[in-house]
């Protein structure tokens, strides 16, 4: 009889059950609800293009006295309607000069700028550096936009809260004054306002505000209608949790997505009405720069300036784009469903 | 449905009683004149020229006065220009903010659906790529800056049309283009959604696997289809468009009601504001009954809803 050798027992493997821990295990890390949110977010790349563009000019608009190269509304009359210029660079469009009869003139020496002066804008019409002025320009357009947004969280989100928490005759009652408030035409509410206070602006914050408030309400309330059903808030209810906890405590979080997507969405209306009104006249007051003023001083002098035009004119259509296209990308991270992908 | 069209034409009515107590109380609150040269005048001139335009009784007077008015299709008379009835002023510039005003609606929807359509079909290709950045920068780049920018080029640099001009219709293509951007982005996205939920429907596929040719499929069944949505969002369009139009026709001096709005604006002219803002409110929700109606008339579902809002 052949000898059965003797197998060492390290030999032994069990084979099933490490291949069970192989596929049981997890590999990745979990993810929260946010961390998930921010992982989409930074997967769709337009989304992170604009948010670094924002990112850029909100950092610029903050830091404005620092990167300002002049005082934005130092006048020097002799040094009016300069064209732009970088350095000595001699880039055609930026080297200072400019069409004068059909000839091209250095118009840095014709008004007696003292050499190594440069504007890389150019100057507007007072003598006022551009660049400057677009700098604090953007800044005062993004402070309105932020404080209208603000406003209208404070008021759309309780106000939609409370309605649909409510329900019933109040529901009712708040809703007939929402029907009433978006049934006027926003911007004739905002107009009106701004012709009642005096123009500035607070007189813009609050003449946004009156209607911005609107929508967020409308969906925060929606919203609350369903999450009131959900257990969780029966549960919290039942545990004699007082109502002012439970929309602290589980209806703000949960409405949070909602609420941001709308932010993004009511930042670029702000900044637009704040363009428009100052562009027809009854925004910003002198000599106070904003993007609509700035738009407004280059359209009367686009024939022989045209540079005057162009540069509020991108800068204003570049914050619009990107945040429409940052509240879309903010849209399909928080409700993967939307996204039709 | 005729008891919801009476209900809503009711809020109608309660709507605009509302606008006008409204603006007529803020325009009391209004600091200033409308007296240009007030200085100049004695006291009695004043006395006359205040009681000529019934200024000189009190304000519960005057507001009953307006409001009988306004029932009479009366919106009272211009301290600015020329002493014209102000229901005389609108009606001389209506026409042409209603001429930009419908072509540019045109314009953007057929335009928006065609784009919307096509980014569909051809979802996640370069086309559909390249369709939604146009509806991005029409539904971004504010209709100001763009009526600038087309000043700048088709009309100042390469003189195509006229710079500011209104007498034909060459004169109303870049007011026109200029407003049309915002109802193409808005019709060309929306479109896109609807479309790419209806392509993959079920009674397309069964349309497909009958044999019948892509292009019948489209234009027979996801077209339409997709279209019906669309009515809902011509209203808050409409809103955006005369929104826009103020200011666009300022840019272009087209004498319509948003030039005269602005205008007003500028010149402290009460009665003329107050009118404009009644007549532009009465507008848009007329423009909102409509559309709510026909959109009930299109899908029945939407009367069972509540109100035809949310």
């Amino acid at each position: 009889m052949e000898q059965i050798p003797q197998i060492p027992k390290e030999k032994f493997k069990l084979v099933h059950d490490e291949n069970n821990a192989e596929q049981e295990k997890i590999s990745t890390p979990s993810l929260t609800y946010m961390q998930d949110v921010r992982r989409r977010l930074f997967k769709n790349k337009v989304a992170v293009v604009c948010l670094t563009l924002l990112s850029i000019i909100v950092l610029i608009s903050i830091f404005a006295p620092v990167i300002a190269p002049h005082d934005p509304n130092a006048q020097q009359v002799t040094l009016s309607n300069l064209p732009p210029k970088l350095g000595n660079l001699n880039i055609p469009g930026m080297n200072g000069y400019q069409n004068m009869g059909g000839k091209m003139v250095d118009a840095y020496k014709q008004a007696g700028a003292p050499k190594g002066t440069s504007f890389i804008l150019g100057t507007d019409y007072l003598g006022r550096d551009l660049l400057s002025r677009i700098i604090y320009g953007t800044r005062l357009s993004l402070v309105v936009a932020v404080l209208a947004t603000l406003v209208d969280l404070l008021i759309g989100v309780p106000y939609g809260i409370v309605s649909g928490w409510k329900g019933g005759k109040t529901d009712t009652f708040m809703q007939r004054i929402v029907e009433i408030v978006s049934s006027i035409p926003n911007l004739i509410v905002v107009i009106l306002m701004m012709i009642v206070l005096k123009p500035g602006l607070t007189s813009i914050v609050i003449a946004i505000a009156i209607t911005g408030w609107v929508t967020m309400a409308r969906l925060v309330r929606a919203q609350t209608f369903q999450l009131k059903e959900q257990e969780y808030i029966l549960a919290a209810r039942t545990l004699g949790e007082p109502s002012m906890k439970i929309a602290t405590k589980h209806l703000i979080p949960n409405l949070s997505s909602t609420i941001i997507i709308q932010t993004m969405f009511t930042i670029p209306n702000a900044i637009f009405f704040e363009a428009f009104l100052s562009f027809i006249g009854i925004g910003i007051p002198a000599p106070n720069a904003s993007l609509g003023t700035l738009l407004s001083d280059g359209q009367k002098a686009f024939r022989f300036l045209p540079y005057q035009m162009w540069a509020p004119a991108i800068i204003l259509s570049i914050i619009m784009i990107a945040t429409n296209l940052l509240g879309d990308g903010l849209r399909d991270a928080f409700d993967p469903q939307s996204s039709d992908h | 449905m005729t008891k919801y069209i009476l209900k809503r034409i009711l809020y109608l009515f309660l709507t605009l009683f509302i606008i006008a107590s409204l603006t007529f109380f803020l325009m009391k609150m209004l600091p200033g004149t409308p007296f240009s040269n007030q200085n100049r005048m004695s006291a009695d001139q004043l006395k006359i020229v205040k009681a000529q335009y019934g200024l000189d009784q009190s304000v519960g007077v005057q507001y009953v006065r307006y409001m009988v008015g306004l029932l009479h299709g009366n919106l009272g008379t211009s301290f600015q220009f020329n002493n014209e009835p102000v229901t005389a002023l609108i009606g001389q510039r209506l026409a042409p903010s209603m001429q930009i005003g419908a072509q540019a609606m045109i314009v953007g929807t057929v335009f928006g659906i065609l784009l919307g359509a096509v980014a569909a079909i051809r979802k996640n290709t370069w086309v559909d790529t390249l369709a939604t950045f146009i509806s991005i920068l029409g539904l971004s780049i504010p209709s100001f800056v763009l009526a600038v920018l087309l000043q700048f080029y088709l009309a100042y640099k390469w003189k195509i049309y006229p710079v500011a001009l209104w007498d034909n219709f060459q004169s109303s293509i870049l007011p026109t283009l200029a407003l049309s951007a915002l109802p193409l982005g808005t019709v060309a996205r929306f479109m896109r959604t609807e479309m790419v939920d209806v392509m993959s429907s079920d009674y397309i596929e069964l349309a497909k696997s009958k044999g019948n040719s892509s292009w019948r499929v489209v234009a027979k069944h996801a077209l339409r289809n997709s279209l019906i949505p669309v009515v809902t969002i011509i209203g808050p369009m409409a809103v955006s468009v005369m929104t826009g139009s103020m200011v666009v026709e300022n840019i272009f001096s087209i004498p319509g009601i948003g030039e005269q709005f602005v205008k007003s604006i500028t010149t402290n002219d009460y009665p003329t504001i107050m009118g404009l803002t009644i007549f532009y409110s009465f507008l848009l929700i007329i423009v909102y009954l409509i559309v709510d109606i026909l959109y009930g008339l299109i899908d029945p579902r939407i009367r069972l809803g509540n109100g035809g809002k949310e």
